[in-house]
Formats: C-alpha cells, structure tokens, sequence
C-alpha cells in the first residue's frame, strides 16, 4: 500500500470576497506527480498555500504525512516554490549560496546555525543543479531562468519527501521553462519526490504528471491522467482543444 | 588641539563609546529595516520617544531615568505598530504615522500642561551625544549587549523573514515572533540613538549605513558588516570634526553618512560603468 503524503478532507477557505475553496477530500500518495488545473480564481494556488499554512483553513482538515497541517513542524520534508520573480527584491544582496543555505534552517533548531557541511551540502546541490559558478553572485543580478534554478534549490536543499510548485514557470522563456520541468520529472522519478505543480502549462502537465486534479472551487475531477484525457465533462471544462494539446503530450 | 589632547576629556571618551555602540546597533538594524521597507519605523518610534521623554520629564525623571519611562512606552508602541499592521488591514506605514502622530500629540500635550517646552525636552530633538552621563554610557553597554546578542541568537530567522516572508514560515520561522523581535530591538536602539542624533535625525543613522552598505555589499553577511562600519566611523569622524569645528555633532555625524553615501553611490556606479566596458 502506498504511503499517505497529504490528505484533505472536506477542506474549504475563504478570502474577504468569500468562498475560494469548499468541500476539497483528496489524498496525495508518495510518487505521485499531481498536476493541478483550473480556470483563474478556481483556488489551485490557495489549496496548496492552505496545505503549508499560508493560507487559513475555515473549515474541514488537512493532514501532512499523517500529522493535521496545523500541528506539522517538520518542514524540512517539504519544498516549496512559488513565482519567482515577484519573491525577489532586485536590492537584495544575498549571494545564491545564501539563498539556498536559507533553505536548510527549516531543519535546525534555534539558534538555526549553519555549519560547514551545511554549506559544502549546498555546493554539492549547486553543482548538481548546474549553478555552482554563480554560487557567489547576488540573486538580484540572475537571468529569471539563474533564479528560478536557485529558488529550485532551495526547495531542494533538505532534500524534501513532497514538492509544491505554484505557478513556478510563469515568468520564464519556454526553452527555460522545459528544461525546468525536464529537472522536476527526473526528480520525481529518480528519488520518488512527491510532486504538486500547479500551473496553468498544459504541455507540462501532459508531459509528465500521473494524476490531475481540476479545481473550481471544488474538485471537479481528481484521478489519473488516461482518465483524465477520457473523460467527457473535463472535455467541456477544460476545452477539447486544451485536452487535446495535454493528452497527445504536444 | 590633537588627538590626545582631544581624548583626554572624559566627556569625549564617553561619547565615542556610546555614540560608536548606538551607530553600531541601528545601523546592522537598518539593514533588516530598510530591506523590508520599514525604514521609517524609526521616525515614528522617535516621535514616540518624544511624548515618553515628555511624560517622563512631567514625572522629573531626568537623563538615565527617564529611560524607565521610554523604554516601556516605546516598546510597547513597536508591538503597536505591528499589531495595526496585523490586524487592521493597514499598510506599514500608515500604522507607523498613527503611533508616531499620538507621541507627538502625547507630548505636546504633556509639555503644555507642564508649562509649555524646556531646555530639556528640546535637548531630545536634536541630541546631544557629549552630554551623555557615565550612567548613560554603562546603560548603552548594556543594551548594546544584549541587542547584539539577540541579533546574532536570531540572525538566519531575521535573515529568511527579510528574504522572503512566506518562503520563511515555509521554513518553519514563526514569523509573527520574529517580525516583533526584529521591532522591539529597533524600539531599544531609537530610545538608545535619541541621545545620539535626537529625533529629528534618528531614522539618518537607520537608513544611510544600510542604503550605503548596499551600494557595494556583495553578500547579505557583508551588507551588515559594511553598514557597522560605516555606522561607527561617521560617530567618531562625527565627533571630532564636531568638536573641532564647533558644530552640532548630531547633525555633523548624518552628514559624514550622507557623505558615505554619496561615495559608496558613486563606487557602484564606476563599478557598473567597469563592467559594461
């Protein structure tokens, strides 16, 4: 049997316009690679910011591995990446390699100092990840792609069970943009990293989720992919041409 | 007159420690602050430190003592300012005119049913670091100690929430704490600073060493470090060009930092022009 990874159940927020969300029951299991769909406003991004505590739950439960999201304190299992170009202010002057060994304090207990294998652990994922030679430029001073890929090892760098990604693609080029996608996939498959993409980029969907889920405000469809791409209503919802355009992996 | 002979008077001695202390204290705070565009919670906690120097003027608490007043007050209204921001839907800078406007108003008051301004509460606006009393000086140790010990205890939290806020409580910083650490510790240096430059300058000795500092730092690390520097020297150059020239030394110090500035501006800029080339 499959290990639980998250588990909603009947999770509903609301933001001052009102409702966003009600009535989501899903469950993530380990390996899987969950691309979240839906049309603006449907509440992809708020159920992922409500599974790590950005976002208030008003009612109904989420469970992290096991334990309900509001006790969970072991964020060093979780990576997240949200758009990245409205993260960064351009004044900022960390270096890369501080940026990502920010990344591991989620895994220390205070007074959250980093050590020296801390940092060689850093190099090591900076080297893996293709931006060992910029490890001393200021983040403010990177191409969207160089931020993208150090934001990407960040989330990384404790080496995480679950891997949240909100629109993480929306600023980049397309070659950046598959090569990006090209990393989670094979971080996915080779480490088995749980993977929740939301993103409103069919192409990478098609090419590499194994369940979807579509959402507006509720969860409209939650399944695997072929049934996805078989399934009649999501045809209408989600527009025959983008169903199309994701099933035959264009 | 030289150096020595300068050094020898007692009075200078005590404001080259404290004045070197404070500057050192809010200039590292000033990073964090001007980063998360807090910057001007400094004036509104000053205006703050004016009403609590009034209302401890009214009690006659005078020099150090009047530090029980302030510092609980000024505390206080650093939590205020957070807790606005919080709760009341307002922006940062908006919760920061509220409270700085109610100091203001507090101490006017006070002062005019205290029979209109003195010497001594006008002493608060524009400083007076070479007045400062040995009691003053061992009190700035003190708070600089423990302030730098709390910076350096909370250095990575304060450093991930300034980075980044959300990708912070991702990362498990109880953010609300920290985002009231980081206040309250500027609540303790602006209290500390009235001494130095007075409330009219204080935010000055908040933003210039940071402003300058990143300018040309090439790591959040050394940011910190350059805007220290920077904050300790333009106190001593402050002082004694003060002391030579006969000039205000609060005022002379934000101009050695305006100075610093305008230098640190004009090294980026060669630097850009260098690596255009």
């Amino acid at each position: 049997m499959s290990r639980e990874i998250v588990r909603t159940e009947n999770l509903a927020c609301s933001y001052r316009v009102g409702r966003v969300l009600e009535d989501v029951s899903i469950t993530v299991e380990a390996g899987d690679y969950i691309g979240i769909v839906g049309p603006n406003g449907s509440g992809k991004s708020t159920l992922v910011q409500a599974l790590i505590g950005l976002v208030a739950i008003c009612e109904g439960k989420a469970f992290l591995f096991g334990t309900p999201s509001k006790h969970f304190c072991d964020w060093g299992r979780i990576g997240y990446l949200p758009q990245s170009l409205h993260l960064l202010n351009p004044i900022f002057p960390a270096t890369v390699a501080e940026a990502v060994g920010l990344g591991l304090i989620s895994q220390k207990k205070f007074p959250r100092k980093l050590t020296r294998h801390d940092r060689e652990k850093v190099d090591v994922l900076l080297e893996n990840l293709g931006v060992y030679s910029i490890r001393n430029k200021l983040i403010g001073e990177l191409s969207g792609g160089q931020q993208q890929r150090v934001l990407l090892a960040r989330a990384l760098v404790n080496d995480p069970e679950l891997l949240i990604l909100d629109e993480p693609t929306a600023a980049l080029d397309p070659e950046t943009r598959e090569r990006f996608y090209l990393q989670i996939a094979e971080i996915n498959r080779s480490l088995g990293v749980t993977v929740l993409l939301v993103t409103h980029d069919s192409g990478a969907i098609g090419k590499y989720a194994t369940k979807m889920l579509y959402l507006d405000k509720r969860v409209l469809f939650y399944g695997g992919f072929e049934d996805f791409c078989s399934s009649e209503e999501m045809s209408v919802l989600f527009g025959s041409h983008s169903q199309h355009l994701m099933c035959h992996r264009h | 007159m030289n150096i020595i002979e300068i050094l020898s008077f007692g009075f200078i001695q005590r404001a080259l420690l404290a004045g070197t202390l404070i500057a050192i204290l809010c200039s590292v705070l000033g990073v964090f602050l001007v980063l998360r565009r807090m910057s001007l919670i400094g004036d509104g906690l000053a205006h703050v430190t004016f009403g609590s120097a009034a209302i401890a003027l009214a009690l006659k608490l005078y020099a150090a003592a009047s530090l029980f007043v302030s510092l609980p007050v000024v505390l206080l209204s650093s939590l205020g300012i957070l807790k606005l921001t919080e709760k009341a839907r307002l922006n940062g800078d908006a919760a920061i005119g509220i409270v700085s406007s109610l100091g203001i108003s507090v101490g006017i008051i006070i002062a005019s049913i205290g029979g209109g301004y003195n010497v001594n509460l006008l002493s608060y606006l524009f400083g007076n670091i070479l007045s400062i009393t040995s009691e003053e000086v061992m009190i700035a140790g003190g708070l600089f100690c423990a302030v730098m010990l709390l910076l350096t205890l909370f250095f990575n939290d304060l450093f991930a929430i300034t980075f980044n806020e959300e990708l912070a409580r991702v990362s498990g910083v109880r953010t609300n704490i920290i985002n009231a650490v980081l206040v309250m510790l500027t609540a303790l240096s602006v209290v500390l600073a009235m001494k130095l430059v007075g409330i009219m300058l204080i935010s000055s000795l908040l933003i210039l060493p940071a402003v300058s500092a990143l300018q040309i730092a090439r790591s959040f690390k050394g940011c910190v470090f350059l805007a220290a520097i920077q904050g300790g020297l333009s106190v001593i150059l402050g002082i004694f060009i003060s002391f030579l020239s006969n000039l205000p030394t609060s005022a002379t110090v934000v101009l050695i930092n305006l100075l610093l500035f305008a230098f640190a501006f004009l090294v980026r800029y060669l630097m850009a022009v260098r690596n255009s080339n």
